[in-house]
């Protein structure tokens, strides 16, 4: 019987809840491991569990600050898609989806994948060519795009405002059925539950504060609990990512940590179906399986380390939504919280072996981190255990910016606080 | 949070435009060196503490400012004009 | 008379009168009630069903911190779900839902969930719903089928989707001090700080300040304190410098002590008063703030503890002492400290009967004892109570010896007939604000709470927010406050007299009684205890885990009453202190906020709206208007039965045959002035401007510092050091910013000034043949022949009149000239040159015909120079100037940048007579059922009317070398698939013969 299934909890029930296992050990770190994980967040949870599932190396530890899963795997807005742009993208992003469409049966937990579709509103006839033309390029990569005219987006998303006298009018839509939304937490969860039952050591209220090194080398990490070595050290900690190479003597780096806010508001019985965002502004919004809406719109816009974010962008975004579905305004915030980025400079994530020999790096997220967790993960755990690329995050390199071969879907170049 | 503008006053978050790094320094114009190029436009600290950064009174003045403030508090330390030669001086 | 309304008592009208519904009854109640207060005083037990089990609910709290009673108020034709009846004022005509219940509150079909009982512990859907792993049911289809029925039965109220018809408003308000909480502290505070000649504002969620002292019956100086409290609050709205704001919850505590507010301006009132919105939002930047928010009673678990009947004992208070009603006939006390046997005492003295009071301390005080006396009974002490009876409300308890120390129950357990049961778990201080300002909560063992820490540089704190739950201290810390916030020393005046006798508020550490039954921590959420044992169990154990894992402390009322016995809890099942186990960080808000109020005057009008000073003329003549950014522009003028291809082919084919005119106003234009203007402008373009004479026009192109192409538009050299710059409508912004920026930062030696013009010129393109012959019938000043106005030439002259300057340039590869004038002139030229043109046929033409014209030179616009084109993709490279550096020349050349993979312009037509569309792709083969591989897309697309033929603009693979091949457009979106052909993007007058004439 697979450990988590209805009869496991009815069997469970029977005896009292009194039988069920942690989700995961809590070991105290061995001197030394194959790999080590620095971040306990999804990306690394991920990681270590491919590392384990395909590469049979089990020999690996995740190592956490604080509590498993405390960065931006647990304060997203919980969306999966691969509608992008560029072919890089939509080539990664597509995989990413694939994995999820399978994630709760591989990990035997319930990631509450619902794929309920994201729409994004057009506009104006511009804005409607720019998602046609992802759309078409979405097709083209392999992936599912439709456009919906505005009388096929009334019937699928009421309570929207499609009027004429709409200060951003409606023009049309496009939709990707295969995306959605999941129970953030709950990934982090299960990657940790998959991993830890393969053998990974997961070691919590563990601090990173400096690198073991052999010359140019990274040979392990020292700890708020003692030294551990490894052969490989990768490094997912996506917001802390300066800090973390600060700590590798690495000064300056294509990254910037910025403050994303986001928000919930109570919980409503079935309001909307789907993920909609908003092409007047910057906006997209979900209903969760509790019943809150979940929203969020752009950054705070300055460096920030603070999970804190500022009361402007809050009315922002309040403003937006209410422009998007108007009866919304007389529902009430319930809570809001913020989110450390690793803002890269062109948008795009880096997934590479280096900087220095011995260590692995994947970051650069943005806002889009919480999609990409699985195929994040697979590649970075290909690239650990292969020493070079899997084909999905070759792109991704670290070198692409000397090489001017950018991966910029907005367009914006390397003013981070844009992407 | 509230930016002292040396011409304005103490003026609220929204009226500022985030500029962003201010520590980089920018190769000589006909400096053909794709290294130096690519650090100003790509490397930054990026520091978890005080960064120097410029801010635009783009609701205001509209001059760029040199802000010192806290990335994990958001204290703001100091503020000075980026262009000290036009007018003004530091501010608390 | 209601059923359990006492006969006088309270701050309640008893005169008037107040009818409402709930659930389509009929009930009365009086001014002053609260909707909990007016059920409750109908002797209304069931308000509610939980979140997951669907059990009954009934009031539990007299305030913000409500858990069960939330329902829906039905206003203005909308309805506004899940507030709780305990902030709800009544007014005459409120009707109002209960709420997460079907078929009815009485019969709930969802009460079905219970019989699942231990299956549905906590975290049990990450354990199931995965359905097969193959067949029909794979993947996400069998949890999604199940979400629909889950998603059904979660969530609480019912939103429609009808916009909400109510006005916000948004308040910027500076101050010395801000009081947060107008309780005793409060009030003193804010005197204290008015005295000081301090601009004060004091908010208080409640209707009416005064707080505790409402409803506590002690007195203060002698009398009771409630006058005390009301001639406080007199003395201080009397004061030009105090502002006192009633119903405003200061929710959140933000950076340089800018704190926002949410004040309820129409909601207790049957209509809200004309000229003022539902709510105001207030942005509220504080000197200094007093933080007396008071502290919050918690309850104790134990088995069934969730009937409705059993109450927060300060409520019991409360409602007898404020709204004069007393919750039951037969009322039993619980609690593991003294504040319950003055509850008791009070409910006593209002008319109520004390059945029992239970304490789980072996011994008490004195004064508890001889208030025990004066409720009537001798407590039961060293006893709890492990079960509640009844079905839809208490009708009584079971108690059994305890011991608090180990919390074992021993010995025989005896029945309690009671109808409501008042429970005391001791106190929490609201520190959610200083929680937010970044304040960590330190942990006190004698009051088994969180206090706040040291104070911030900004803020103090005052009354029970600092854990002394007495009204003399509260007069005490609160005056202290204000003083400080002012600036000044304490004061050693004396204090008013206060008559409560002394009592000792620190709990004995019990936060559970573990027994048979549910046992509930987190009541709207339906958190056991036993679940936070799973949690335990299952390794969930920081906080944060045991939050999102068993959803304790994410409900509506956001743990207020949960928070503290969950972590206590955990800390026991995991054998830790409190502290040990960690707290929670508070974030905004504090308490849930109309979205529609933080939008404020947004709602409804997100953006503004830019108008060219022509719109309302193309509005008047048919324009079809559209979006572009910000601005509005005429997309046609479409005449009647035209279609919108149609009406642009027209326009477009009378600017090749004769003459059209277009609104160009919102072009971006940037004043730049100064001696080294001309050198600053070789800085920023990639080609040469020192070079331009005075009074002729050049195009130039920008590039950004990574080699990208940022921006294009032609400059005028107006004078030796005086040009103006044009830029694209959608860039103006980001070029301005971009300029001063490199003007500040990088060189701040350069003698340049910059001024953003674009809303002082209007500006209209007259295009084609005849536009010379337009502009000689009606400018003065000046010869407009090809001598004295050559291309990209300037000249300056009057229209009817009004100053004018020409510059003969061409977007649309005629013979065209833009006229600028200023703003206020821009309607006059524009009709004056409709005047002269009209014996040509003068057409005006909108956006679509000015692409139209551009496609056809195959000009780029923001389409192509979309942020990751270079000069090159775009063959611009010849304005790239070898003979200076420029911004983006270090970067320009990187191997990526100069890949012939790239994707660069050509020009596509379609071969099939079929248009083109926007965002279609390129490929080299296949079809729409089997997608070939993507080598680009197209840009723009129109027909054209001087070839005859769809064409477009495309960013390609290759580019230029594959000019004469066939491929094919593939649209799959739009369903379109046909044959192309790629070609140079300058379909028409590649000379530009045209534009020379």
């Amino acid at each position: 019987m697979a450990e988590y299934s209805a009869l496991s909890l009815l069997k469970n029930a029977l005896t009292g809840n009194r039988d069920w296992k942690p989700a995961w050990r809590k070991p105290d770190p061995r001197p030394a491991y194959d790999v080590i994980i620095v971040g306990g967040g999804g990306h690394g949870l991920a990681t270590a569990y491919y590392l384990a599932a395909e590469h049979g190396i089990t020999n690996v530890a995740v190592l956490e600050k604080g509590w498993l899963g405390s960065g931006n795997i647990g304060r997203n807005t919980t969306i999966v898609r691969s509608n992008y742009l560029l072919p890089e993208s939509i080539r990664f992003y597509d995989f990413s989806v694939k994995l999820w469409e399978n994630l709760s049966h591989e990990l035997n937990y319930n990631v509450m994948f619902s794929q309920r579709g994201v729409l994004n509103l057009a506009h104006s006839p511009g804005q409607a060519d720019a998602y046609i033309r992802r759309g078409n390029a979405m097709r083209h990569g392999g992936g599912d795009a439709d456009w919906l005219t505005r009388e096929q987006i009334a019937r699928k998303v009421p309570g929207l405002d499609l009027s004429a006298s709409a200060r951003f009018p409606v023009v049309g839509g496009l939709l990707q059925k295969r995306a959605g939304t999941a129970r953030h937490d709950a990934v982090a969860w299960g990657y940790a539950r998959g991993a830890d039952r393969r053998g990974v050591d997961i070691i919590e209220n563990c601090e990173v504060t400096g690198f073991l090194r052999d010359g140019d080398r990274i040979t392990g990490v020292s700890t708020t609990r003692g030294d551990i070595r490894a052969r490989k050290v990768g490094v997912a900690v996506a917001g802390s990512t300066g800090r973390v190479l600060n700590l590798a003597g690495i000064e300056k780096f294509p990254i910037e940590s910025h403050v994303l806010q986001a928000f919930v508001s109570e919980a409503l019985k079935p309001f909307v179906d789907c993920v909609v965002t908003f092409g007047g502004g910057h906006l997209y919004m979900s209903q969760s399986d509790k019943g809150g809406l979940v929203f969020g719109g752009s950054l705070d816009y300055y460096n920030s380390y603070a999970q804190r974010g500022n009361l402007p962008t809050v009315e922002d975004v309040m403003s937006e939504i209410c422009a998007m579905f108007p009866s919304v305004a007389r529902l009430r915030l319930l809570r809001s919280w913020g989110g450390v980025m690793d803002m890269s400079m062109d948008g795009s994530p880096i997934i590479t072996k280096g900087p220095l020999p011995g260590m692995y790096l994947n970051c650069g997220w943005c806002y889009g981190g919480f999609k990409a967790t699985p195929a994040s993960g697979y590649a970075f755990a290909w690239t650990i255990a292969k020493d070079e690329p899997h084909a999905i995050n070759a792109p991704y390199s670290l070198s692409r910016f000397e090489r001017g071969a950018v991966i910029d879907e907005t367009g914006h170049g390397p003013t981070p606080k844009l992407h | 949070m509230l930016i002292s503008c040396p011409h304005c006053g103490p003026r609220d978050l929204a009226e500022f435009s985030y500029q962003g790094d201010a520590t980089r320094t920018r190769p000589d114009p006909a400096s053909t060196d794709t290294q130096a190029w690519h650090d100003y436009v790509y490397a930054r600290p990026n520091p978890a503490g005080p960064h120097r950064e410029f801010w635009q009174h783009a609701g205001g003045c509209r001059a760029h400012l040199l802000v010192v403030r806290d990335t994990l508090t958001h204290e703001i330390h100091s503020t000075a004009l980026a262009r000290p030669s036009r007018a003004g001086g530091e501010t608390a | 008379m209601s059923p359990r309304r006492s006969a006088s008592g309270g701050s309640i009208d008893r005169l008037r009168t107040i009818r409402f519904t709930f659930d389509g009854e009929a009930y009365a109640g009086h001014a002053g009630d609260t909707l909990a207060s007016a059920l409750l005083a109908n002797g209304v037990r069931l308000v509610g069903r939980s979140f997951k089990y669907h059990r009954p609910r009934g009031v539990f709290t007299a305030g913000i911190d409500e858990p069960n009673a939330l329902v829906t108020i039905l206003r203005d034709n909308v309805r506004e779900p899940n507030i709780p009846a305990t902030r709800i004022e009544i007014y005459d005509g409120l009707r109002a839902e209960s709420q997460n219940r079907f078929p009815s509150l009485a019969f709930d079909l969802g009460a079905v969930n219970r019989l699942g009982g231990r299956m549905l512990g906590a975290g049990f859907y990450y354990k199931t719903f995965m359905g097969p792993a193959v067949g029909p049911l794979r993947s996400t289809r069998f949890w999604m089928f199940c979400e629909r029925f889950i998603r059904r039965a979660a969530g609480l109220g019912r939103a429609d989707h009808a916009p909400d018809p109510s006005r916000y408003e948004r308040m910027n308000a500076f101050c010395d001090v801000l009081v947060v909480g107008g309780g005793i502290s409060g009030l003193m505070a804010a005197e204290a700080a008015a005295r000081a000649g301090k601009r004060v504002i004091l908010a208080e969620q409640e209707p009416e300040t005064g707080g505790f002292a409402l409803w506590s019956g002690e007195t203060i100086a002698g009398k009771p304190a409630a006058d005390w409290a009301r001639t406080m609050t007199e003395k201080l709205a009397a004061l030009d410098n105090v502002r006192i704001l009633p119903r405003t919850t200061v929710w959140g505590h933000y950076d340089g002590n800018t704190l926002a507010a949410l004040e309820r301006i129409g909601d207790h009132l049957p209509k809200t008063p004309k000229g003022h919105p539902r709510h105001r939002h207030w942005t509220i930047r504080a000197g200094a703030v007093v933080l007396a928010t008071g502290a919050l009673e918690r309850p104790i678990a134990f088995p069934g503890n969730d009937r409705p009947g059993v109450m927060l004992a300060g409520a019991v208070r409360r409602y007898a002492g404020e709204f004069g009603v007393l919750c039951g006939d037969r009322t039993v006390f619980f609690t593991n400290n003294d504040s319950a046997y003055q509850a008791a005492s009070a409910l006593k003295r209002a008319g109520g009967h004390v059945a029992a009071i239970v304490d789980v301390r072996r011994t008490i005080s004195e004064a508890a004892a001889a208030l025990a006396a004066e409720a009537g009974v001798v407590p039961l002490t060293g006893q709890a109570i492990v079960e509640t009876r009844g079905g839809r409300q208490v009708t009584g308890i079971v108690v059994q010896p305890f011991d608090a120390a180990t919390g074992a129950l021993s010995g025989d357990a005896r029945p309690v007939e009671c109808d409501c049961l008042a429970v005391s778990g001791g106190f929490q201080p609201v520190i959610h604000l200083a929680s937010q300002a970044g304040a960590k909560a330190e942990w006190d063992e004698t009051m088994q709470a969180f206090l706040p820490p040291a104070p911030g540089q900004h803020w103090r704190g005052a009354g029970s927010f600092l854990g002394d739950m007495t009204t003399a201290g509260a007069l005490e810390t609160g005056r202290d406050a204000g003083l400080w916030a002012s600036g000044k020393k304490p004061s050693r005046a004396k204090l008013p007299e206060t008559g409560a006798p002394p009592i000792d508020i620190a709990p004995a550490p019990v936060f559970e009684i573990r027994g048979k039954g549910k046992a509930f921590v987190d009541l709207q959420h339906d958190v056991t205890a036993d679940d936070v044992r799973l949690a335990h169990r299952e390794g969930f154990v920081s906080v944060e885990h045991l939050k999102r894992y068993t959803t304790l402390g994410m409900a509506t009322d956001q743990g207020k009453t949960s928070n503290v016995p969950g972590l206590a809890i955990m800390a026991e099942a995991r054998g830790i202190s409190i502290p040990e186990a960690g707290t929670t960080r508070f974030r905004p808000p504090y308490a849930p906020v109309s979205i529609g109020a933080l939008a404020a005057e947004r709602y409804g009008d997100l953006k503004p709206d830019r108008l060219t000073p022509m719109h309302d003329w193309h509005v008047e003549h048919g324009a079809r208007m559209m979006e572009a950014g910000l601005w509005h522009r005429p997309m046609i003028y479409g005449a009647p039965g035209e279609t919108v291809e149609q009406a642009y082919i027209r326009e477009a084919g009378a600017v090749r045959r004769s003459v059209g005119i277009v609104d160009v106003s919102t072009l971006g234009k940037i004043a730049v002035k100064g001696p080294d203007a001309a050198e600053f402008l070789d800085r920023v373009y990639t080609n040469m401007f020192s070079t331009l004479p005075v009074g002729r026009a050049r195009y130039g192109l920008m590039l950004r510092e990574d080699g990208i192409a940022f921006d294009d538009g032609t400059t005028w050299r107006l004078g030796e050091n005086d040009f103006l710059m044009t830029t694209t409508t959608a860039n103006a912004g980001p070029v301005m910013q971009h300029l001063e920026y490199v003007l500040d930062v990088v060189w701040p030696d350069l003698r340049v000034h910059l001024t953003s013009v674009t809303d002082q010129w209007a500006s209209a393109a007259i295009a084609g043949p005849d536009a010379r012959k337009v502009l000689e019938k009606c400018v003065a000043g000046t010869m407009v022949d090809n001598e004295a106005l050559p291309f990209m030439g300037i000249v300056r002259g009057t229209v009817e009149g009004a100053p004018v300057m020409i510059c003969r340039l061409s977007f649309s590869g005629e013979l065209a000239y833009e006229v600028y004038c200023g703003a206020g002139h821009g309607l006059h030229i524009w009709e004056a040159l409709m005047d002269a043109g009209e014996p040509f046929g003068i057409t005006p033409y909108g956006m679509e015909a000015l692409g139209t014209l551009r496609i056809e030179k195959g000009h780029v616009t923001g389409a192509e120079i979309d942020g990751r084109t270079t000069a090159r993709d775009l063959y611009l490279d010849w304005m790239l100037s070898k003979k200076k550096p420029f911004i983006g020349s270090g970067l320009m050349d990187r191997p990526g940048l100069i890949d012939r993979n790239r994707i660069r312009l050509v020009g596509v037509i379609s071969l099939d007579g079929q248009p083109l569309g926007g965002g279609a792709h390129i490929v080299e083969g296949g079809s729409l059922d089997d997608l070939g591989q993507s080598i680009g897309h197209i840009t723009a697309f129109c027909y054209s009317p001087a070839l005859a033929k769809y064409i477009g603009l495309a960013l390609v693979k290759g580019g230029k070398a594959r000019h004469g091949t066939r491929a094919f457009v593939s649209d799959p979106l739009r369903k379109r698939f046909g044959p192309v052909e790629l070609v140079s993007h300058h379909f028409f007058d590649p000379d530009g013969r045209r534009m020379h004439g």
